[in-house]
């Protein structure tokens, strides 16, 4: 099967991601394939490089940081979404002037079309909503 | 072609509810798409509103451009309409109500489901 995810929620805000994060593992444990993760809203946030999560809890977006690095994931965070919340990858950053790349590596901004295609191509695209 | 069921539930003063509307735009660029709008999404559609004042944007008004768009079908739930002060006149579009069980139908005669 070939699934594409779509996350809405911010990561430790609200389940969303986490359940979005176990579902993609363990689709990729059982053999499926990941079209492609798409985070929308809140869910940019995923991808926030500078985070720092508290030693007794899940570090969510290091996890999808790693995750996607592991098995080469197509990971992309809405360019819009990300803008207006401050999620600046180096192009972006240097486009508005603004210091500091909150945009992990990992993660590619790139625009609403991306989701949509998504949605064309992949067997199943799944909601992890907030 | 695609079909695409854009599914509204956020009341307007959301981001849920704008950026929904962005991908519901991008999307009939590339699919066939259709919009349903139920619970807290109907507020949505009220004509006479304006979010200017208290810092949004009126992202409504494009709601008018959807036909342009090749937007041609949006649908309500009728039920969870009486479950609000609203009825058809005051909304800012033509809106197709539904029962319970053509809305159910929507669900299975689309290609892709994108809640927002």
């Amino acid at each position: 099967m070939k699934f594409a995810i779509l996350i809405h929620g911010a990561p430790y805000s609200h389940q969303a991601s986490r359940s979005g994060y176990l579902f993609t593992r363990a689709a990729l444990a059982m053999g499926h394939e990941i079209y492609r993760v798409f985070f929308y809203h809140d869910g940019v946030y995923n991808a926030n490089q500078s985070s720092v999560a508290p030693q007794d809890e899940a570090d969510i977006q290091n996890e999808w940081a790693t995750l996607g690095k592991e098995h080469q994931l197509d990971m992309v965070i809405c360019i819009s979404s990300s803008l207006r919340r401050g999620m600046l990858d180096a192009t972006e950053a240097e486009r508005y002037e603004k210091t500091g790349i909150s945009v992990s590596p990992q993660f590619n901004v790139s625009g609403l079309g991306q989701l949509i295609d998504a949605g064309i191509n992949a067997d199943r695209l799944i909601t992890f909503g907030a | 072609m695609s079909r695409i069921l854009f599914v509204m539930t956020h009341s307007p003063g959301t981001i849920n509810a704008q950026e929904g509307f962005d991908a519901l735009l991008m999307g009939s660029a590339f699919a066939n798409c259709s919009a349903l709008f139920l619970g807290q999404g109907l507020y949505q559609l009220i004509n006479s509103q304006n979010r200017e004042p208290i810092g949004g944007k009126n992202y409504t008004l494009g709601f008018a451009a959807l036909h342009d768009y090749g937007v041609q079908n949006i649908y309500g739930s009728r039920s969870q309409l009486e479950d609000t002060i609203l009825s058809p006149d005051d909304f800012c579009i033509n809106v197709e109500l539904l029962a319970d069980d053509k809305v159910n139908r929507l669900f299975d005669s689309h290609d892709t489901i994108l809640t927002f």
